[in-house]
């Protein structure tokens, strides 16, 4: 069953995509035209890498004229939280059941 | 490994464990013995190893990165999308020992990641929360 931090994972694992979802979040909105001219890829590519970060949550677009301006959510990756607090737990349950197999060992 | 750069996607579970480092080591190791505490599995203590965890909810794939026998391990941990890596350090101490857990998320780059997770994730969330500052 898909988790939302999933998704979330896969989008950023491509390093060109997170680092231009990385600039948004710091440099604020953007053009594609900005953002190509500093990913070190060409314009259908960047074009492409933010429709899927579009479609993941993780930016907005809005038109003005012939321009699309993007810019990253907010909270966005709120999901990757869940994640944290789930193998937390998960960790914690193990570790209780590794202290009783130690205990078994010493028999 | 550097505290600060990997707190931002990073689970950490500490104990103190009243065995000594060694017979812990073996539970860490011995692959009935890892069965018995977090899944079955066909590990084997040698770096480069891969080895996967098999649980009913599904599988999860790994590979050694680093052994120092009744020190530390650290594999890769590869789930729902997400390449991690988790390290395993056990300190004595005069009870026992410290068992510590790390799992942290990384660039899909392994030398990266074995150089402890500097950048990716944590730059990503140092980024955010400049975003989440200035839209106060």
């Amino acid at each position: 069953m898909p988790h939302t931090y999933e998704v979330l994972f896969k989008t950023l694992a491509d390093p060109t995509r997170r680092a231009i979802f990385e600039r948004l979040c710091r440099e604020g909105e953007q053009t594609v035209g900005a953002l190509t001219a500093q990913a070190g890829v060409s314009q259908p590519a960047v074009s492409k890498h933010l429709g899927v970060l579009k479609q993941a949550g993780l930016v907005l677009d809005r038109h003005e004229g012939r321009q699309t301006h993007y810019s990253a959510r907010p909270g966005a990756l709120a999901p990757l939280i869940d994640w944290t607090s789930q193998m937390a737990g998960f960790w914690q349950s193990r570790f209780d059941d590794l202290e009783d197999l130690l205990k078994r060992m010493d028999q | 490994m550097n505290e600060k750069s990997t707190e931002a996607l990073s689970v950490v579970v500490e104990r103190e464990i009243p065995y000594p480092p060694e017979k812990i080591w073996r539970a860490l190791t011995q692959p009935h013995l890892i069965e018995e505490w977090l899944m079955k599995n066909d590990f084997k203590p040698v770096v480069g190893h891969r080895f996967d965890l098999r649980a009913d909810w599904g599988a999860v794939d790994c590979q050694v990165l680093a052994i120092e026998p009744n020190k530390t391990l650290s594999y890769t941990w590869e789930a729902h999308g997400l390449e991690s890596v988790v390290t395993w350090t056990l300190t004595p101490s005069s009870t026992g020992t410290h068992l510590r857990m790390e799992q942290s998320g990384f660039r899909p780059d392994q030398q990266q990641a074995y150089q402890g997770a500097k950048g990716g994730w944590p730059r990503l969330f140092a980024a955010l929360e400049r975003l989440l500052a200035r839209s106060d």
